[in-house]
């Protein structure tokens, strides 16, 4: 390998690049789809090539490509310089990194039982076995149970000397009900509605135990049917970590993207209104029960590496402490704009992208006190509110606007009934500052997300979340008329 | 690097076939798709990202009697070719068998669709696009406003062979500018073009809609939510078609029973016609599918009634009907997806559609939309990039982003006015090409700060 890497470093730097890295990335994956007792879909791939990133003329270029041969190392570094140096023509500002060490070693994903060595028929008996228990329950329309599992095996080397190797495992597992009559369509996923995710092997997914709770699941969303409309108006909500995770992920993940700060991102998904005055102030984000931090090094975690695509170490840095904005997720390039040095939060997706600032594990920090069901008993009039339907932001990550599967009654500090088609919604400093209670370590779990979306080519981003549960007071719900 | 046209990625195709035979495959498909890529994107009025990709995967669907493994890789030499078809031999010995299997498509009379692919685009290089988006920064600089924005060119090579005689071969090309202008009273505006080939692009033009607008969105009043008509330019449209795609126009939307499609109910008013045709060069052409099946076009809404839906191979013969066209890459569990729809347009001017307002908002697009009740097609999203207030049928000045909680089958339903131009535009998944329309009712819920 270090031959095909010093060899494009080699060919950049001969053509001007100042500043040049490389990164081979060989991705294998896996994925089955089992839908009403059909295997739908069995799948595994492969894809291995190169991207080359160059600095010249204070400019950015970059190329990529799957053929990974001497003669197409040099067309493709030759290529990114060419690239470079027409991006130097609409330049206003020039490229500058922070200095930060040479990246050397490797890592990898602590796995137990390897997902791509357990036998297909072991994956796909326990997803049947999932699906079976979810269609025992009578009205139920039909029934999906996924798995997937994804290795990046990824060699990273700059033109300042690093190199590094890492591999990295993820897997994921889920297993959902619906329920349809007439117009009413209802759903209960578990763990959630994107699924389990985390970076683990097959024995995270063994844990997950999907056909112990597919019954109740399915139970669940056929009572939806005639569960009563959530009302609309103001109230108390508690958030599982089913929601609560998007619910970070969207309003405190993207909007501390210094990238989005900078506009880098305003095309396409926008940018945020935490702008670096905001930092300077000291902005209060949310309560003073409120801290957020990006950990890359959280066990567990879709977003845990040993370094960034750019060759940053692994860090926890804070984004939010007790409620005051404190800090962005940020790169080399972007951190020495406001002072500071990367939090290492570049990455890409696979080896024909270019890294940008991405979420880590973006975790809200549990808080001594009450766990999750201790929250709901100290709650008297409320809605309990978990796995999300939908979601949208707006384009700077204020106003935004939530729907879950599912929404159980509080009254006296006990779930009750459930109400069908929940929403909630508000502005993300107002909201956040409406919280008055999170859960503590017992309550914390690490979810993720596998399918964050952002660039322009899109990029698809594995991030997690820990969280343990909260509770916000005063916010609106049942949005919409139906 | 120009791709290599789709017929020489054939004998690669054929290479995986024979490997998969040999096997024991009892049918197999073989799809290779390869692609050029190329991306400038701006920000703050500058070049910040522009990257070049090449790439090339093979997917094979390896069949075994009913059961059916699905691998895929990028390594063309013949060991990673073989590696394919032993892979997705020991896929298809392992999973259960599909009762309900159709087999692969036997072979259809494909025509070609020469306006899919353009020299110009195929040709495009760093230092063309670095000059458009220079014309886009001149536009922004004239007007005192940031231009932000991207230029892709893309040609696309598809290649599939089954053992049933299909052999398919294409490449098409697509290019696409859009650009967002900010200005300093917190102004923005959105302008995008797409189409087969780069001569379409028009960057001044695009760069001076983008600012003109960023300059009238200034200092922005807010707006009380509530139920408003509205005019949605093209670019709020496209999101519309491409919704009701996701949620219903595909035929396993409809046999898992979460499709609001039925065939002869009444959804839009009579304005309304929507269809999907693959071959017409005012969208991005595409001959065939996934599948190698010949695309039809399909008559998705005729003056506001159910027509069809889109249909691939599988959810075809549950129907016990052929194929319209619309297969993705196996494995696809999310079912066939029209990925060429058209809307027809309609009589009025843009002025005309504004001047039926009488007090209403005028929307430029949609940000992250989401669907809240799949079946009644109830979206949220937010406007961007420039809402207006109109009154008495003029603009009488822009307003804060709202938020809106629609069914968009209701706003069908209340279209009373639609344009007569069209813009091709990018969607979700394929080309879109679509007027601008007037909505009688549209709700919003909320709103925000800017």
């Amino acid at each position: 390998m270090p031959e095909l890497t010093d060899r494009a470093l080699d060919t950049a730097a001969q053509r001007g690049a100042s500043y040049a890295d490389i990164r081979i990335v060989r991705r294998t994956d896996e994925s089955i789809a089992v839908k009403s007792g059909r295997v739908e879909g069995v799948s595994s791939g492969e894809t291995e090539g190169f991207g080359v990133r160059v600095v010249v003329d204070g400019a950015w270029g970059f190329a990529s490509s799957h053929l990974l041969e001497p003669a197409e190392i040099d067309r493709v570094a030759a290529e990114a310089v060419r690239i470079a140096r027409a991006s130097a023509t609409a330049l206003r500002r020039p490229v500058e990194l922070d200095d930060r060490p040479p990246a050397n070693g490797t890592y990898e994903t602590p796995v137990q039982e390897d997902p791509f060595a357990v036998s297909l028929e072991t994956k796909i008996g326990g997803l049947l076995a999932a699906d079976e228990a979810a269609r025992k329950v009578k009205r139920v329309t039909f029934t999906e149970a996924t798995y997937a599992a994804l290795r990046d095996h990824k060699v990273f080397a700059a033109s300042d000397g690093s190199s590094t190797d890492q591999t990295i495992t993820h897997v994921g597992a889920a297993v959902e009900a619906n329920a349809i009559e007439g117009d009413e369509h209802q759903r209960r996923s578990y763990p959630d509605a994107g699924g389990g995710w985390g970076a683990a092997g097959y024995e995270f997914v063994r844990s997950l135990d999907l056909t112990g709770h597919a019954g109740a699941y399915a139970e669940e969303a056929v009572a939806l049917l005639s569960a009563p409309q959530c009302p609309s108006g103001r109230a108390t909500i508690v958030l599982d970590p089913s929601q609560l995770y998007l619910q970070i992920h969207e309003s405190c993940g993207h909007p501390t993207e210094l990238d989005r700060v900078f506009g880098t991102e305003a095309s396409y998904a926008g940018t945020s209104f935490l702008t670096t005055d905001k930092l300077e102030q000291g902005f209060r984000y949310g309560s003073d029960l409120v801290t957020i931090v990006a950990d890359a090094t959280a066990p567990g975690g879709l977003g845990t590496f040993g370094w960034d695509d750019e060759g940053v170490a692994a860090q926890s840095a804070p984004l939010v402490q007790d409620g005051i904005f404190v800090g962005y997720l940020s790169s080399r390039e972007t951190a020495p704009r406001i002072g500071r040095r990367s939090i290492g939060a570049m990455r890409a997706d696979g080896w024909n992208r270019i890294p940008l600032i991405r979420m880590t594990n973006v975790n809200l920090l549990p808080r001594p006190g009450m766990s999750l069901p201790e929250i709901v008993e100290d709650t008297d009039d409320g809605l309990y509110l978990a796995s999300n339907r939908s979601w949208s932001i707006d384009d700077r990550r204020l106003n935004f606007q939530f729907a879950t599967e599912v929404a159980y009654e509080i009254k006296g500090g006990k779930k009750g009934r459930l109400f069908k088609n929940p929403t909630y919604t508000g502005i993300t400093y107002e909201f956040w500052r409406s919280c008055d209670a999170v859960g503590d370590e017992r309550s914390y779990v690490m979810l993720g997300t596998p399918n964050c979306g952002k660039g322009e080519p899109g990029q698809v981003g594995h991030v997690g979340h820990a969280v343990p549960g909260a509770r916000f007071r005063n916010v609106q719900i049942g949005v919409g008329k139906w | 690097m120009v791709a290599r046209r789709g017929e020489e990625w054939l004998p690669i195709a054929e290479k995986v076939l024979a490997h998969a035979t040999r096997a024991g495959a009892t049918e197999a498909e073989v799809l290779v798709m390869a692609e050029d890529a190329q991306l400038t994107r701006f920000a703050n009025s500058e070049i910040h990202q522009n990257v070049a990709e090449t790439n090339a995967q093979i997917n094979l669907r390896f069949v075994s009697g009913k059961k059916i493994g699905v691998a895929s890789g990028g390594r063309l030499d013949d060991d990673g070719l073989r590696r394919i078809a032993q892979q997705a031999a020991v896929i298809s010995r392992n999973v259960e068998e599909l009762p309900d299997w159709a087999g692969l498509p036997e072979p259809t009379p494909i025509v070609d669709v020469p306006a899919a692919f353009s020299d110009e685009t195929a040709g495009a290089t760093p230092e063309m696009r670095a000059g458009a988006v220079r014309d886009v920064i001149a536009a922004a600089d004239e007007a005192g406003v940031i231009a932000y924005g991207s230029f892709s060119t893309t040609t696309e090579s598809i290649a599939i062979v089954n053992s049933r005689g299909v052999r398919a071969a294409q490449q098409r090309t697509s290019s696409q500018l859009i650009t967002v202008s900010m200005a300093p009273d917190g102004g923005s505006g959105y302008a995008e073009q797409a189409g087969v080939g780069t001569g379409a692009i028009d960057a001044i033009r695009i760069g001076r809609e983008a600012a003109e607008k960023a300059r009238a969105t200034g200092n922005a009043q807010a707006l009380e939510p509530g139920d408003y008509p509205v005019v949605l330019e093209e670019y709020a449209v496209v999101d519309v078609l491409d919704m009701l795609g996701y949620l219903g126009f595909s035929a396993l939307a409809v046999q898992e029973e979460r499709s609001f499609v039925e065939p002869g109910k009444k959804v839009g008013s009579d304005l309304v016609s929507i269809w999907d045709d693959g071959s017409d060069p005012a969208g991005l052409p595409i001959a065939f599918d996934y599948e190698g099946v010949a695309k039809q076009r399909v008559e998705l809404l005729e003056h506001g009634v159910c027509q069809g839906v889109v249909y691939d191979t599988q959810t075809a013969a549950r129907d016990g009907k052929r194929s319209t066209g619309h297969g993705l890459p196996a494995p696809n569990p999310y079912g066939p997806f029209p990925l060429n729809m058209l809307m027809g347009s309609g009589q009025a001017s843009r002025d005309e559609l504004i001047g039926g307002l009488d007090r209403g908002l005028l929307v430029t697009r949609f940000h992250y939309t989401n669907p809240v009740h799949p079946k009644l097609a109830i979206v949220t999203g937010m406007t961007r990039d420039g809402t207006f207030l109109v009154e008495g049928g003029r603009i009488v000045g822009p307003v804060r982003n709202l938020r809106f909680t629609q069914s968009y089958l209701k706003a069908l339903e209340g279209i009373s006015g639609v344009s007569r131009d069209r813009k091709c535009l990018k969607g979700f998944l394929g080309g879109v090409v679509v007027p601008a329309v007037r909505i009688d009712a549209f709700t919003f819920t909320g709103a925000t700060e800017h």
